[in-house]
């Protein structure tokens, strides 16, 4: 099963790529033109997340470097013990929706002390893998279309996060 | 919301970098922070670009179009608020589908088109649609059925079943993706009547 969504990934893009300007050149389409028409915007789409995410990755910055997250994971692992998960994968929970690459460098920290197939090594992977960096993602959809108020997708975020986090326990002592 | 997280890191960093009697480390961070933004947007021009190209390709074949059909019943019950077969369903589609596979580069550039064309149909200038908030609560919450990287460090640290977290993965993303999607109802319908 592994093998053949595995196949699958391998595949998509570039049979994508295939299959997209053939279509369009047996449907009449001028391929070449419309190609530079179509990508005409990327600079001014890219350039147009700058400030967006300058705001909120200095925010985070700010908030990882001063030592505010250890002083967080203390303040509230009470209540994440109550869902069961472990104080070692708390500051990978925190970090997580805040940024991709920090949570990343913890979740192999946790694999690398305890190693990957124990518990917390399962664990992590877990969270990990199913758990998105839901403020760069907001950040930068909301940024690329001048978005500013974001109204409650921010709770619906995290609404996912936690339930993610729930989950990932649940299912790692369950499973393993 | 967002104002609220966003000030709260500041003020609590700046109070615990403080308190801690390291108050300079607060200047560089926020330096290195902007710094890092300005790269990963500068490194999104390339892939952006190139996406846009085949998107819009995709687009006058039809090719966007028809995604939007096939998928119509499931996607007129999700997003109610956008036309049927308008050519943000058929970005949406295939930005989830990109994000289920794994392939994240593919998928941002789709998103975007995706908030584009949500964009066009949203007519309050600077506030999220509640399309908008539908697409990112489950873009967000994605389902996912190979989490590359995470395997790729557990294989480098010697695991004898790296792919074992694979099922549970898949699950637990399938599970916040559905409470996703419920709360996001919720709290359209709360938003709504509260008329924020």
């Amino acid at each position: 099963m592994f093998a053949i969504i595995a196949e699958l990934s391998r595949w998509a893009i570039p049979v994508l790529l295939l299959v997209v300007p053939l279509i369009a050149a047996i449907r009449g389409v001028k391929v070449y033109e419309t190609f530079v028409e179509g990508a005409e915007e990327g600079f001014s789409t890219a350039v147009k997340t700058i400030p967006y995410l300058v705001a909120m990755l200095v925010a985070i910055s700010i908030f990882r470097a001063s030592g505010a997250m250890e002083v967080l994971v203390v303040m509230i692992s009470p209540f994440l013990n109550a869902v069961g998960l472990p104080a070692e994968v708390l500051p990978h929970a925190i970090m997580r929706p805040l940024s991709g690459g920090a949570a990343l460098g913890i979740a192999s920290d946790v694999i690398k002390t305890y190693g990957p197939d124990s518990f917390l090594g399962r664990l992590v992977s877990t969270m990990q893998g199913s758990c998105d960096t839901t403020f760069y993602v907001l950040t930068l959809y909301f940024g690329s279309v001048g978005i500013k108020k974001y109204r409650y997708s921010v709770i619906t975020g995290l609404v996912a996060d936690l339930t993610t986090l729930t989950a990932s326990v649940f299912l790692v002592s369950t499973l393993f | 919301m967002v104002n609220f997280v966003w000030l709260g890191m500041i003020v609590f960093g700046i109070l615990v970098a403080a308190v801690n009697g390291n108050i300079e480390v607060v200047t560089k961070a926020a330096l290195d922070g902007a710094d890092h933004a300005v790269k990963i947007s500068i490194s999104l021009i390339a892939i952006i670009t190139f996406w846009l190209g085949i998107m819009k390709l995709a687009e006058e074949a039809g090719l966007v179009r028809a995604l939007a059909w096939i998928m119509r019943p499931v996607m007129n019950f999700i997003f109610p608020s956008v036309p049927k077969d308008h050519p943000a369903m058929g970005a949406i589609i295939m930005n989830l589908s990109v994000n289920i596979l794994g392939l994240g580069n593919a998928a941002t550039p789709m998103g975007l088109i995706a908030m584009r064309e949500l964009q066009k149909l949203n007519r309050g200038q600077d506030t999220a649609s509640d399309a908008m908030c539908t697409f990112l609560a489950l873009n967000t919450s994605c389902m996912t059925l190979i989490p590359t990287t995470i395997i790729g460090i557990r294989l480098f640290y010697g695991s004898t079943d790296p792919t074992g977290i694979v099922g549970p993965t898949i699950m637990a993303t399938a599970f916040s993706m559905t409470v996703a999607l419920v709360t996001d109802r919720i709290l359209r319908l709360v938003y709504s009547r509260g008329g924020r």
